[in-house]
């Protein structure tokens, strides 16, 4: 009594394995694998090159922003939207350049909501002194639009040593997993603002933009791969980079930081804060012996707080993710089926 | 179905309380639950309703039974002596 | 910002010497070790604790996930009220898993009003908000039949019914031993079912089968203890009823919650799927709140018989005869997003958890 899937479910937006099947049987198969530079469509990384002659790596990337709720601990849709696409240019080592802004609105949105919506994304592109350059608006009809969505691109230029944009998978046997601060905050924050639970927490949403703290190491050279874990979580972005890169990670439970109220959200709901979306931290992988000089970069900045390494890549399961437990026994960390919170960002 | 986490009782008002699994706040109903409790006690709550309080003195318990058990199947006393002609 | 947190008890040390005295109680014969808890299941899965153990040492999950044995009986009912224009109240779950024609979040898409809630409690607010009838489909063993009988006790609202499926954990240990090939060698008793119901009721099971069991928590050095304590029993011939988790149950168990259900409830036939009628596992309605039995209320009833599914091991594994890995349509056909059986789609099914979480150490 298996049922074939054959229309959209809210699985397919969840960021797991039902969403990589979409893309690659609909989407990757369809578009000839015509590259603009190394970094193409069906590498399905944070972001796309685009090769300018002489000059280098342009880095292209776009996101689009469902967020539910509009606001929530810690920021709104219009930090998401900012914070998101800004993040995704900065873990492909590119310094970002410009953004795009596109608006989808319900009619009877508040514009003094959108006000501070828009002062939110402002706040974000302030911070790291990006312009918004170009944009597009729309209006639906009343129950046609579940209030607003919001689509970003950003662009960037490839800030290594090398002027090569990183990607999320050219990483080998030795290397070390790095994670710029504590895993969940996002996700569980959402959770726990879910009307239903009846929880009162100062849990927040990590949401930031990273480039202040991988500027630095991005230009120090001394970074492999990197990517952010947002929907889907650490265990969804490890898996990915262990599939595509063919190696294996493994990970020490006991190293990776979580908030206290994340993990109290966590032992209260049975949800893992591994598979839950971040808005604010980003995995590098690098060699070993840059651990401890890009571990003390990224700790001086607060966003970088927390930083510490959690693992390293191995060769003993390829394409697997190996997690060391706390308690000393050892399993497969595997690719989660999708954020178990609806409308993560 | 058995999921229940401890926590913390930070306030009591009649067969209700508030509980605080690490800094997530709660309301939870006291009315199966058979022991007396006071602010400070930890309790194991499911869906919504205590179901049983924990005392700080059960946790070094637990540990000591865990440690009792493991070393009494430890190798009998004598096998560490020095050899009779040291 | 390492995880620490209070009533914790997973130290690397004591694991290790935990598993050397399994290793040393452990007999020469395999030994098949079954509980009867998701929770149990998912802490022995997600902590990989099976490297722990000699390989001759099978520890597997019986009928320990709600959901799972819920009868196709008791989804059709809920699928008739929800087509009837009741609104169902149920958990997640739940709704995907196959009754005899639909499941119940088919019912949602063909137009019923089906809802999934965490609690008795927001079945009970939803009754509230709105004018027509409401039923919460009430799936759970002893840890949960204390807050059905609560918010009955309550005095809720009249448009407030109770499709009764809960089960009863002691009745289906003895079913479990009475099957031909199960080869229990010893229980492990789920642990927050019996804060409630207290260790008492499994003597009967111990002495008529003479077997181990032992109540156990929900730490990983709880379920290495635990598991230690069955194999001593084994080793000395003594199989007796023993409190592995003494900080969260007693002899009596909790009498208050006790007492909630006997207010509410008497013990009635149950159907398990999988496994079939099993005398007094089940709940039913005293008299005086025969009121909110759903299926009085509106006269319904599910199809007879219950539906097999060509292929599927579910009946195997919830009866603690194969384990996920044993069935061919695991991980192939069967997966949590094409689920083919309800050992699957349960949140605390074996197949679902080992999925998720791997099963058997691969590594």
């Amino acid at each position: 009594m298996s049922r074939e899937i054959d229309r959209v479910t809210p699985l397919h937006g969840a960021g797991g394995e039902l969403m990589d099947r979409l893309l690659r049987e609909h989407v990757i198969g369809r578009f000839a694998e015509r590259n603009t530079g190394r970094i193409g469509l069906s590498a399905l990384d944070d972001g796309a090159t685009v090769d300018v002659p002489d000059r280098g790596e342009l880095v292209v990337t776009t996101d689009s922003h469902v967020v539910k709720p509009v606001r929530f601990p810690g920021g709104d849709i219009g930090r998401l939207a900012a914070a998101g696409t800004i993040n995704d240019l900065a873990v492909m080592g590119a310094r970002p350049l410009a953004l795009t802004l596109g608006l989808i609105l319900e009619v009877g949105f508040p514009l003094g909501e959108l006000d501070e919506i828009l002062a939110s994304f402002a706040a974000v592109l302030d911070e790291v002194d990006v312009p918004l350059i170009c944009g597009d608006t729309k209006v639906m009809g009343k129950g046609e639009l579940d209030r607003i969505a919001i689509n970003t691109t950003g662009i960037g230029v490839a800030a290594t040593t090398d002027g090569r944009a990183i990607g999320d998978a050219s990483f080998s046997v030795g290397d070390r997993v790095l994670v710029t601060g504590t895993i969940g905050d996002h996700g569980m924050a959402l959770m726990a603002c879910r009307e239903e639970f009846r929880l009162q927490t100062t849990l927040e949403s990590d949401v930031a933009p990273l480039w202040p703290i991988l500027e630095p190491v991005v230009r120090a050279g001394v970074v492999v791969a990197m990517k952010d874990p947002t929907r889907g979580g650490l265990a969804s972005a490890l898996n990915d980079m262990a599939r595509k890169s063919g190696t294996c990670i493994e990970i020490v439970e006991d190293t990776i930081p979580v908030r206290p109220e994340a993990q109290g959200l966590s032992d209260l709901l049975g949800i893992s804060p591994l598979e839950v979306a971040n808005e604010g931290k980003a995995i590098l992988v690098v060699r070993a012996a840059a651990v401890d000089r890009v571990l003390t970069s990224l700790r001086v900045h607060p966003l970088g707080a927390n930083a510490v390494c959690i693992g390293e890549v191995t060769g003993e399961y390829p394409r697997r993710v190996i997690l060391d437990t706390g308690v000393g026994g050892r399993r497969f960390l595997e690719m989660p089926l999708g954020d178990p919170v609806p409308r993560i960002c | 179905m058995c999921l229940a986490a401890p926590a913390k009782v930070v306030a009591i008002d009649g067969q209700r309380a508030t509980v605080d699994y690490q800094g997530i706040v709660t309301p939870v109903r006291l009315d199966a639950l058979a022991e007396p409790v006071e602010v400070g006690d930890y309790v194991l709550v499911h869906t919504g309703f205590a179901i049983r309080r924990l005392c700080a003195d059960d946790a070094e318990e637990t540990l000591r039974l865990f440690d009792e058990l493991a070393h009494s199947l430890d190798e009998p006393p004598g096998d560490d002596e020095p050899p009779r002609d040291a | 910002m390492m995880r620490s947190r209070p009533f914790t008890f997973s130290d690397p040390m004591r694991a290790r010497n935990l598993a050397d005295a399994i290793a040393i109680l452990a007999p020469v014969d395999q030994v098949r070790i079954v509980h009867v808890c998701g929770t149990h299941e998912m802490t022995i899965t997600q902590n990989g604790l099976r490297r722990f153990l000699p390989e001759s040492i099978d520890v597997l999950e019986g009928p320990g996930c709600p959901v799972c044995v819920t009868s196709t009986r008791d989804i059709d009912a809920a699928v008739r009220l929800a087509e009837a224009g009741v609104t169902v109240c149920t958990y997640g779950d739940m709704t995907r898993v196959p009754g005899t024609r639909i499941t119940l979040e088919e019912a949602r898409s063909a137009g019923g009003d089906v809802r999934t809630v965490l609690s008795a409690e927001e079945a009970v607010r939803i009754a509230r908000e709105i004018d027509g009838d409401v039923t919460f489909f009430a799936v759970g063993f002893e840890t949960t039949t204390p807050m059905t009988a609560a918010i009955l006790l309550d005095g809720p609202p009249d448009n407030l019914s109770i499709l009764l499926s809960h089960k009863l954990i002691p009745p289906a240990l003895a079913a479990l031993s009475d099957l031909p090939d199960t080869h229990i060698d010893g229980y492990l008793a789920p642990g927050h079912v019996s804060t409630i119901i207290g260790t008492r009721p499994y003597r009967p099971l111990a002495e008529r089968y003479r077997v181990p069991v032992v109540v156990g928590g929900f730490e990983p050095l709880d379920v290495l203890y635990a598991i230690a304590l069955i194999l001593r029993q084994i080793r000395d011939r003594k199989p007796s009823v023993e409190n592995g988790y003494p900080r969260a149950v007693s002899e009596g168990g909790n009498t208050r919650a006790q007492a909630l259900v006997k207010a509410v409830f008497t013990p009635g036939d149950g159907v398990w799927r999988g496994i079939g009628t099993i005398p007094s596992s089940g709940l039913t309605f005293r008299e005086s709140f025969a009121r909110f039995d759903a299926r009085e209320r509106f006269a319904i009833e599910g199809e007879e018989g219950e539906q097999v599914i060509p292929g599927c091991r579910c009946p195997d594994v919830l009866t603690a005869r194969a384990v996920p890995s044993d069935c061919p349509l695991f991980r192939t056909r069967c997966t949590p997003l094409t689920p083919v059986g309800p050992c699957m789609v349960g949140a605390e099914g074996a197949c679902s958890i080992w999925f998720r979480y791997g099963g058997r150490p691969q590594l």
